[in-house]
């Protein structure tokens, strides 16, 4: 990847981290660790991958997102506000009583082409979706986006075989492979490894990366384009609380805001890494 | 009278459905030929789609047909959609508000011989305890046909309840027109109201028959929309006879007597009597015997009536 598209990447990541970071805290609730784990994914697909207009929100033609992990809801809103759907200030008004940014995506909310939230849903939807535009010949694509510890429900491995059964190439799932989830690491509360020969075994094409290498998901989603009558996963593994120090790899923040402290720690840190790219 | 199920009028009212909205999608759940969806199947093949046995799937990806901006229609048994996939349709379909139309077949006791674990008795509260949910009963092929075929222009989440046993075909195809949420008013009476939906209404039309010749005029309503449900018929009703009696093959929580008995209280409080199914589960046996045995029939319903009229 050319290294001034990759510093812009960066620096837009970095402005979704912040904006994850500022609206958690102004709600003083919410799911910093996968948020933050998944910023670097949604930062490249709304600024590179999706065919989406915010000035025309429910062009039938366009690419479709749906967030399945829908905890991570402050990653997807940082990422539509960074791609122009609203302003970024916005965030501060994150899980308040009247904010269009409920505490898990609403489809009502421009740019949310699903609600979702309870975790196993969205990649079915994703399906149906991807199954609509095939029988009419659509262009669009679909993404949906995983949890590692959410495919531990059985409606995704429903989902995982309608998918390979329909041919569905215009569909792409991510699995954001943090490691860990509520009850502690993916790998003891009841692990779902390994899940690229699961998906694999079900007839997706499947491909692995490392989440915070644009480089390597730029190959990957390249990749998938070429794939021909089966749906593509790409398990990426990835840092949960990623670009938040004292966040990274640590259960604890999977769903709890940071206090003033916290939050102008955090802050600081990622506005010093922002401004060590616009340099 | 001929016999029909209601599943055969949802099988049928697809493929005239079709005929109306060409963008039309049909989902089942490995169940085609015992929900119907077979019929549409064979017209349109390419317009029918399987999930196998996986209902929560199913459901979801109805959920993001809907959101393409489709007709969709999601089919299984009445346990298996209401049951096993509530949840999604709450979270995936109703919350979002999507216009998934759910064709639930083989619902309530009458299923017979598959036993308790395939007879639903309780879809019926389910349903309508989920926001944005229109639930929808109907209590002949005719009515379910036209039922099917008024989901053309009828926006929104929507819940289908069909039977599995052929029931008498009291409407006429030639005239019948499907209104959502409007209660049908098949006999006018002065004495008592027998309010009844689904294949309780045949049911409720022999019993007034049976209560004509011992001196009881009663009122016959048909609900066939549970909800929303006809406020003012049910109103009527009570100031004008003064007592309701609910028939319905579900169970007595959360179902059509509720839903009744609601309207009721809050605006004209005068007796119900709920006769469904009495919070048990049913058995195995020939469909016919079991609503008997449940009290789901006319001569039930003749008992009823007079012991609440004091005769």
């Amino acid at each position: 990847m050319d290294k001034t598209i990759e510093k812009q990447l960066k620096i837009d990541a970095a402005k979704v981290r912040i904006g994850i970071i500022e609206g958690i805290h102004a709600a003083k609730a919410g799911h910093p660790g996968g948020s933050l784990s998944c910023a670097d994914l949604l930062t490249y697909l709304y600024t590179h991958r999706l065919n989406v207009d915010p000035k025309n929100p429910d062009d039938p033609n366009r690419d479709r997102v749906v967030l399945s992990k829908g905890h991570s809801a402050p990653a997807l809103y940082a990422a539509l506000a960074l791609r122009g759907f609203f302003p970024m200030d916005e965030m501060k008004t994150l899980r308040k009583i009247g904010s269009r940014l409920q505490g898990h995506p609403d489809i009502k909310m421009p740019g949310v082409d699903m609600s979702t939230g309870s975790l196993g849903q969205g990649i079915s939807a994703a399906c149906g979706m991807a199954l609509s535009a095939k029988v009419t010949c659509d262009p669009y694509k679909v993404y949906a986006v995983l949890g590692d510890g959410e495919i531990q429900e059985g409606e995704v491995w429903e989902a995982a075989m309608f998918a390979a059964h329909y041919q569905l190439d215009n569909l792409v799932a991510i699995v954001d492979n943090n490691g860990l989830q509520i009850d502690g690491k993916v790998s003891e509360v009841m692990s779902p490894y390994p899940i690229d020969e699961k998906f694999e075994a079900f007839g997706w094409h499947v491909i692995n990366i490392n989440a915070h290498d644009f480089g390597e998901m730029e190959k990957a989603f390249n990749e998938a384009e070429t794939v021909m009558q089966k749906p593509t996963l790409i398990v990426m593994r990835s840092t949960k609380g990623k670009g938040v120090s004292y966040m990274e790899n640590v259960v604890d923040w999977h769903g709890k805001a940071p206090n003033d402290e916290q939050y102008e720690t955090a802050i600081a840190e990622l506005k010093a890494y922002l401004a060590e790219l616009e340099k | 009278m001929e016999n029909k199920a209601t599943r055969e009028g949802y099988g049928e009212g697809l493929c005239a459905l079709a005929e109306v909205r060409p963008d039309l999608m049909v989902l089942d759940a490995d169940l085609a030929a015992a929900t119907k969806t077979n019929i549409f199947k064979k017209a349109y093949p390419e317009k029918h789609f399987d999930c196998g046995i996986a209902e929560a799937n199913m459901m979801g990806v109805a959920a993001g047909i809907a959101t393409t901006g489709k007709l969709v229609f999601a089919s299984s048994f009445a346990m298996f959609a209401a049951g096993r996939a509530f949840e999604i349709i709450r979270n995936s379909i109703c919350y979002p508000n999507l216009n998934v139309k759910i064709g639930a077949t083989h619902a309530g006791i009458s299923v017979g011989e598959d036993g308790a674990t395939h007879q639903c008795n309780e879809d019926i509260a389910l349903m309508r305890a989920i926001p944005n949910m229109t639930v929808i009963n109907p209590a002949d092929y005719v009515e379910a046909k036209a039922a099917v075929l008024a989901m053309a222009d009828y926006v929104g989440p929507t819940y289908m309840r069909f039977g599995r046993l052929a029931v008498p075909i009291y409407n006429d195809e030639e005239t019948y027109k499907f209104e959502v949420g409007k209660g049908i008013t098949i006999k006018d009476g002065k004495d008592v109201t027998i309010i009844a939906t689904g294949l309780m209404v045949a049911e409720a039309m022999e019993a007034a028959n049976a209560l004509h010749e011992q001196g009881i005029d009663a009122r016959i309503i048909n609900i066939h929309t549970i909800k929303p449900i006809d406020r003012d018929i049910i109103v009527k009703a009570a100031k004008e006879t003064g007592k309701i009696i609910t028939v319905e093959e579900h169970s007595v929580i959360g179902g059509l007597g509720s839903a009744v008995g609601d309207v009721v209280l809050e605006e004209c409080p005068v007796p119900v009597i709920k006769i469904g199914v009495n919070d048990v589960f049913g058995h195995s046996g020939p469909a016919k015997d079991l609503l008997k045995e449940y009290g789901l029939c006319a001569e039930n319903i003749v008992n009823v009536v007079k012991g609440a009229l004091g005769k």
